[in-house]
């Protein structure tokens, strides 16, 4: 394990790097396999570099613990609006998430309806790539169209194209309060307009999630509310009033409490048991359609957020033992079920406009299964041109996104 | 301005490459005549001119890769042109090029109001983008000063933002796919109406490469419920440096204005005389707006309000009625117009830290003085997008020469301070050759290999981004293939 301490260390590392290179920040977020031999760890490289509450802006180290950074804003009423998911709830995974990790995987949580994903908070970014190059894009101003916007890219590359050194973000100010509406036992089929009810009001929901999407057992559909008091007590009252055509719509209206509500949501606490996640991001209006035609042929159990938009597939042993009919023992058939869950899943999706990210399986489905959704042949070639000029003896995470 | 010297060879086939244009294109479409050509030589940043071989203006994607085919197998530089309101020269021609101009392209293909989208083809106008779903409640939230008559091609080409995108971000945080068609013609789709990529951010990396990487035909765009109201309040200071620590208090207070918007003196004169807005005689002037119900304004203003009376401002209106809020930003949407008619002038757009806006309004000023020239501010100020405005006179020899280098310096300036040269408008041709002053040569290298990866030939809107000098070996050997 590589562990260097500042930028021209990992320039050097990724120079004289004869073996592929797994890059890592907190290493709580493993999703997908590489072939790579070492391991790149970006932990060293820590430490908030500025921090301007009046500019909502912040500039980190790569390696700098989202904990601290959260700390630091929380001290001036400050947050990361794209609500990272802490990956260790749903893994089980040990370690400290870092920023790095997080823009990497470009993780988003269920306010990425309404504020953004972690790339639309992304200013600028430094990273090393696959030449040993230390290179930058953006910066740390709000509006910035200075040439190819290559932040965006190095969102969501999973540290194929470079190790991200360090990130520069906007941050919001934390809502005064909160509050969840939420209504039980909405049928499935019709979880997506109700949802879509509430976002197409002016009251900003910032959380629309819905499930379990299993008639077995109750669902709970929420809708969250962020502002000062005064304007969450206002869109509270207004909310329930458009809700109660579609049953008995309810209100947590205590910020702890509600709080707690979507931080659960935002790390899917409720499938950590779960042997199998994938996440399908697709259009609300496909959601249901594309649930019902994997249901069909597949024991699963999902749910919904971003208001139908994000879609997570749960699979407990039991769930994924049925969906084998022969397997010679209870390990094989885990394979088998979840192969044919993630297959069963982007058949579904191949009929709609979106795309499934395996997310946790048994170990022997993630080396033989595409993490990545397959994507178009054009799409493909130009991505894996773009990281052959980053990347050209393919050292950085390889096989990760190919 | 420097351009590379157009293709001989492109030049002397002029005949067969229209003719050829012809063959896939109504008659109507393609414009060759040099009297009508003409029309096409510039774009909003008229001091430069050159008109193009010939102009299309196909009618759908499969025209547009029809057009793009032939060009790239006849070698022939392609400059892409969405209404042609580049302040930057995003679409200045070459005179061996063929501008394809996309307003023909102007259909709503979809709306959905469950998914939230509106897919367009990319010549409709911002505005009417907004026009299409206005009635149902929504809007398109990037709001360029010219949407009346910008394209949504040309949006995309440079991440327009606008004066709400405090509140609801530029270009590139309210798109959600793109139909493109590259270079050799091929048409790809590249994300969709759902919210993330499946793998690499290759949407992110087309929104703001100004035309460089493909054209892009059609747009899913996300758009917005329309808040309950809106209303702003109006902030007079005696000084710049007041002003700008009342923006910054403003933002730590937790308080998120939709836009934040400043005007100094120079300004406030200006657009006072030219509207009548009826604001008081200041060093700087605010105009902060807020959305929601009105009770929720209110809140939001009061508190805005004490913040505001701590730096004890010489003027506090708050507007209480849509005629408030109307005269209340007369003054500021007449701005540009109303220095036009008292000067030329060049409107920069350099973004900096908000932290930096009282020292960087203060040396601008006092580079002015080094110049013998006047500068006008007005600007986004809550997400530090500076515009000023460099006055001069065309008809004065030198003049304009002069204010380019007063411009250069005060973008030179930005960058220093920790910002960037373009915010909203781009680079083009105006600020191509001070990229070495942001970039170091690998940061601009990089880009130019990504560019090697969509457009090998390097024939889509040449001379434009990059600095001819570090561009030169990549455009050369396209050039003696021409020939």
């Amino acid at each position: 394990m590589f562990t260097p301490e500042t930028e021209m260390e990992v320039a050097d590392v990724i120079r004289s790097a004869n073996n592929g290179l797994h890059v890592q920040g907190g290493g709580t977020r493993p999703i997908g396999v590489t072939n790579a031999q070492d391991v790149l760890s970006m932990r060293a490289l820590s430490g908030i570099e500025l921090y301007e509450p009046g500019a909502l802006t912040l500039v980190a180290k790569a390696g700098t613990p989202i904990s601290e950074i959260n700390a630091t804003l929380d001290e001036q009423g400050q947050m990361l609006a794209f609500e990272p998911i802490d990956h260790r709830v749903m893994l089980g995974t040990r370690g400290d998430p870092t920023i790095g990790g997080a823009v990497a995987g470009n993780v988003s949580g269920p306010r990425r309806i309404t504020a953004g994903a972690c790339r639309d908070f992304l200013l600028g970014v430094r990273f090393v790539d696959g030449r040993g190059r230390t290179l930058q894009n953006g910066g740390r101003v709000m509006k910035n169209v200075t040439g190819y916007d290559l932040v965006k890219l190095m969102a969501g590359s999973y540290g194929t194209l470079g190790a991200i050194t360090e990130v520069s973000l906007k941050v919001l100010p934390k809502p005064e309060t909160e509050a969840t509406v939420f209504l039980t036992d909405v049928e499935p089929d019709q979880a997506v307009r109700v949802m879509s009810k509430a976002m197409n009001t002016p009251f900003d929901i910032s959380g629309a999630f819905y499930g379990p999407f299993d008639r077995k057992e109750t669902t709970k559909l929420c809708l969250r509310i962020e502002g000062r008091a005064i304007s969450v007590k206002y869109r509270m009252d207004e909310l329930m009033k458009l809700l109660s055509a579609d049953g008995t719509p309810q209100v947590e209206a205590d910020r702890d409490a509600s709080q707690a509500i979507w931080a659960d949501i935002r790390d899917m606490k409720m499938v950590s048991d779960a042997p199998f996640v994938a996440r399908s991001s697709i259009r609300p209006s496909q959601a249901t359609e594309f649930i019902q035609t994997q249901t069909r042929v597949c024991f699963a159990r999902n749910y919904l957020d971003w208001a139908g938009g994000l879609v997570w597939t749960a699979a407990s042993e039991n769930d994924l033992a049925q969906n084998v009919t022969t397997a010679k023992d209870n390990a094989e058939a885990l394979v088998l079920g979840a192969k044919r869950l993630i297959d069963a899943t982007r058949e579904a999706m191949s009929q709609y406009d979106g795309h499934t990210t395996l997310i946790k399986s048994p170990k022997d489905v993630r080396q033989t299964v595409q993490t990545f959704h397959p994507e178009n042949d054009v799409v493909r070639s130009l991505a894996q041109n773009v990281r052959a000029e980053f990347d050209p003896r393919g050292i950085l995470n390889p096989g990760l996104m190919d | 301005m420097e351009m590379p010297t157009p293709s001989a060879a492109v030049l002397s086939n002029k005949d067969r490459i229209v003719k050829r244009l012809m063959e896939v294109l109504p008659s109507d479409a393609v414009i060759y005549a040099e009297e009508e050509t003409r029309a096409y030589e510039c774009d909003a940043l008229t001091a430069y001119k050159c008109p193009p071989l010939c102009a299309v203006l196909p009618s759908n994607t499969q025209e547009v890769a029809d057009v793009l085919k032939i060009c790239h197998e006849e070698t022939v530089p392609v400059v892409p042109r969405g209404s042609g309101t580049s302040l930057a020269g995003g679409a200045l021609p070459t005179a061996d090029c063929v501008i394809l101009g996309v307003a023909r392209m102007n259909d709503v293909l979809e709306t959905n109001y469950e998914d939230r989208i509106i897919r367009v083809q990319t010549g409709r106008t911002n505005l009417s983008v907004t026009g299409a779903v206005e009635e149902d409640g929504f809007f398109y939230a990037p709001d360029p000063s010219s949407q009346l008559a910008c394209a949504i091609a040309g949006n995309i080409a440079m991440n327009s933002g606008g004066a709400h995108c405090l509140k609801y971000g530029v270009t590139t945080n309210n798109l959600l796919g793109v139909t493109m068609v590259l270079m050799d013609g091929t048409v790809t789709k590249i994300g969709g109406a759902h919210m993330d990529a499946a793998g690499l951010d290759l949407l992110g990396l087309i929104c703001g490469s100004e035309g460089q990487l493909g054209v892009v035909t059609e747009a899913t765009l996300r758009i917005l419920p329309k808040p309950e109201g809106a209303r702003p309040i109006l902030l007079g200071f005696d000084s710049n440096v007041v002003a700008g620590a009342c923006v910054s208090d403003i933002i730590k207070a937790g308080v998120l204005p939709v836009a934040i918007e400043f005007m100094d003196k120079l300004v406030i004169e200006v657009a006072e005389n030219f509207s009548g807005a009826g604001y008081p005689k200041c060093e700087a002037l605010l105009i902060v707006e807020v959305e929601g119900s009105d009770a929720e304004i209110d809140d939001q203003l009061a508190k805005i309000t004490e913040i505001a009376k701590r730096h004890n401002p010489v003027e506090l209106r708050q507007s209480t009625s849509a005629e408030e809020s109307a005269m209340i930003w007369l003054g500021r949407k007449s701005a540009f117009g109303a220095v036009g008619q008292i000067n030329d002038y060049m409107c920069l757009d350099g973004t900096i830290p908000v932290s930096a806006l009282p020292y960087v309004l203060k040396r601008t000023g006092e580079l002015a003085d080094q110049y013998g020239l006047q500068v006008g501010n007005v600007f986004h100020a809550g997400d530090g997008n500076m515009h000023p405005l460099v006055l001069f006179d065309a008809n004065k020899d030198g003049d304009l020469e002069l204010a380019e280098a007063l411009g250069a310096d005060i973008l030179r300036l930005c960058v220093e301070v920790g910002g960037c040269l373009t915010g909203e408008h781009g680079v083009g041709v105006e600020k191509r050759d001070l990229m070495v002053d942001q970039y170091k040569p690998d940061d601009l290298e990089i880009q130019m290999q990504i560019k090697d990866v969509f457009d090998p030939k390097w024939l889509l809107n040449p001379a434009k981004v990059f600095p001819l000098a570090s561009s030169a070996s990549r455009r050369q050997p396209t050039e003696i293939a021409a020939e």
